[in-house]
């Protein structure tokens, strides 16, 4: 089966720095992904390439088979990849319903309908399907609250419906975790959980928690100072070498040194 | 209520006139609070709508002469002449930051205004020329009314507009652009949808405007008529319609009121004083303007269960209108 994404050669340069550096990398369909790397690796730049936020300074990015590295970020949305940010991005003053809403809404391709009320019965559909996310997430009961005063796992989890709002055959999760407290970090590994065991999705993941990366992942991507440092199974990355340096230290002057070392292995 | 009775009790002329100029200036602000309000867009040249609007009625009943069919094909000749003008404007800058349509508006706008006072043979330049008015219209209660009745339909057309699906896209497009495009949504497309509905109801209100003088000239192509509706979308609540509409009133009202103390005394000729002071405390008391001010105390105050549309939309409109009539 085709891979439902291809990178070849991926790099983008902000002036004479290279935030990533010749990614060739598939994903085959279905797959669970992650991407570690330490601080100021490019994940997040890879993502912001992959989704259309950021323009590749050189190399393609394929995806179902059709070169997209041309297209807006709306543009691959409609093909069916969904991302989530960072840092949190919904709708600050509009009601966590509404956030949903809009992506239900997008997904369902009424964009330019201006006569009927958006709540008539055409289109009320689509607050039901939100309100149906929204349970998945376990936000269900905080349909009324504006989304500026949820908590911020709970944006978080919002942030995951809108996604899943959009059906997206490729999810491509930026730390869902990152700066949640730890009592809240069980549920959104329990929607991940939920979205993967449904099996009709790709998903690619940053994370930096370990031990949620080796229970999820089919396989592994590392990434250290915008190169690919390697790619596998979750046990060959955790046994790897190299790996293991890249995270402890020491391996970033040998990087510099020999600009080779990554390409060969 | 109040208001449709009105006419029959009161027999103040300027009183109705006053009363007449608030309904179209509500039409106005309401057209710029939906580029402000509900698209986060800003505008500097506002006003180059309304005096396309006021422009078209006022050549075409000069030209063709005053009757019913030449002005109802002047008004749609403005409001076609702004939707293009608008869909111009907004192809070129909404596509980048929101500073560039500012500027370019406000281009536009001055350009328009080179313009009305440079083709004498058309607008008599700065002067401005009077024209006739069909019969029907000539009279002052019958004017009242047709105001009265543009402005509701107007808030309720404006109303369905921003509860439809687009209408919540351009909100989503006000709070969040990068979201909003990454849901898919392709966002210059709303900016423009929304810059042209705001032309097209900004040459509405200038057209009525000019009806009521039987006068037009280069004022309509004025700053002050872009801050006039900048500061009564302000005052009344940026992103409500109804403030918008309460903006107009009191902003007209303290113009009336302000000029009228300058019989008393001398110190109220320099009302444009006074009424720097009333903007002042407006903004200090009501930051998020006065409706959206109550608005947001009313949420708190029920916690509970905060729904952003308030059903009874159309009757709080003319209660609040009314309590000033009868303070008045």
């Amino acid at each position: 089966m085709d891979p439902i994404l291809q990178t070849e050669g991926l790099t983008i340069a902000f002036g004479a720095y290279t935030a990533v550096d010749d990614v060739t990398l598939a994903v085959p369909r279905n797959h669970f992904k992650s991407i570690i790397g330490p601080n100021g690796a490019g994940k997040t730049t890879f993502f912001n390439l992959l989704s259309g936020q950021l323009k590749v300074t050189q190399g393609t990015v394929k995806f179902k088979g059709q070169d997209v590295s041309a297209l807006p970020p709306f543009a691959r949305t409609r093909l069916g990849m969904g991302r989530s940010f960072q840092i949190t991005n919904v709708f600050p003053k509009l009601t966590v319903l509404e956030n949903v809403r809009l992506a239900v809404q997008s997904q369902a391709g009424v964009r330019f309908h201006m006569l009927l009320h958006y709540r008539s019965r055409r289109f009320r559909v689509f607050e039901e399907g939100a309100l149906h996310l929204l349970d998945m997430v376990l936000l269900g009961s905080r349909r009324d609250t504006l989304a500026m005063h949820l908590a911020h796992g709970e944006k978080r989890k919002l942030e995951i419906a809108m996604l899943l709002a959009l059906q997206p055959d490729l999810l491509l999760l930026d730390e869902p975790t990152a700066g949640i407290s730890l009592e809240e970090v069980p549920a959104i590994l329990e929607v991940i959980r939920r979205i993967k065991s449904e099996g009709d999705r790709t998903i690619m993941l940053i994370e930096h928690k370990m031990e949620m990366i080796l229970d999820l992942s089919d396989s592994i991507t590392v990434l250290f100072n915008g190169k690919l440092l390697a790619d596998g199974t979750p046990e060959d990355i955790m046994n790897n070498e190299m790996v293991q340096t890249a995270y402890l230290g020491g391996l970033y002057d040998d990087a510099v040194a020999s600009q080779g070392h990554a390409d060969v292995y | 209520m109040v208001l449709i009775g009105l006419p029959f009790v009161t027999d103040s002329r300027s009183f109705l006139m006053m009363l007449t100029q608030i309904f179209i200036f509500a039409v106005f602000a309401m057209s710029y609070d939906i580029l402000l309000g509900y698209t986060g867009i800003v505008s500097f040249g506002h006003c180059m709508f309304f005096g396309v609007g006021a422009y078209s009625v006022g050549v075409m009943m000069n030209e063709k002469g005053a009757a019913i069919g030449s002005l109802l094909l002047a008004i749609l000749i403005g409001m076609v002449l702004s939707a293009l003008l608008s869909y111009i404007v907004g192809m070129l800058s909404l596509r980048l930051k929101s500073h560039f349509y500012a500027m370019l508006t406000l281009a536009f706008s001055g350009l328009l205004l080179v313009l009305a006072e440079k083709w004498r043979s058309v607008t008599h330049g700065n002067d401005g020329f009077t024209f006739q008015v069909p019969e029907l219209i000539k009279d002052r209660t019958v004017l009242y009314f047709i105001a009265l009745v543009i402005m509701v339909l107007v808030y309720l057309g404006l109303r369905r507009f921003i509860h439809t699906p687009v209408g919540r896209v351009l909100q989503a497009v006000r709070e969040n652009e990068q979201r909003t495009e990454s849901l898919g949504f392709e966002i210059v497309h709303y900016k423009v949808l929304a810059s042209i509905v705001a032309g097209i109801t900004a040459s509405l209100s200038g057209s009525l405007y000019v009806l009521t003088l039987r006068f037009v000239n280069t004022t309509v192509f004025s700053m002050d008529m872009t801050l006039n509706a900048l500061l009564m979308t302000i005052i009344g609540g940026v992103g409500t319609l109804i403030g918008a509409i309460i903006g107009a009133s009191i902003i007209e009202f303290a113009h009336h009121w302000l000029t009228e103390l300058a019989k008393f005394h001398p110190i109220f000729e320099r009302w444009i004083i006074f009424f720097g002071l009333l903007y002042i405390l407006v903004v200090l008391l009501f930051p998020a303007g006065i409706v959206g001010t109550l608005r947001s105390k009313w949420h708190k105050y029920r916690k509970a269960r905060p729904q952003d549309t308030d059903p009874s939309g159309v009757s709080t409109e003319s209660e609040s209108q009314g309590k000033k009539v009868n303070v008045s």
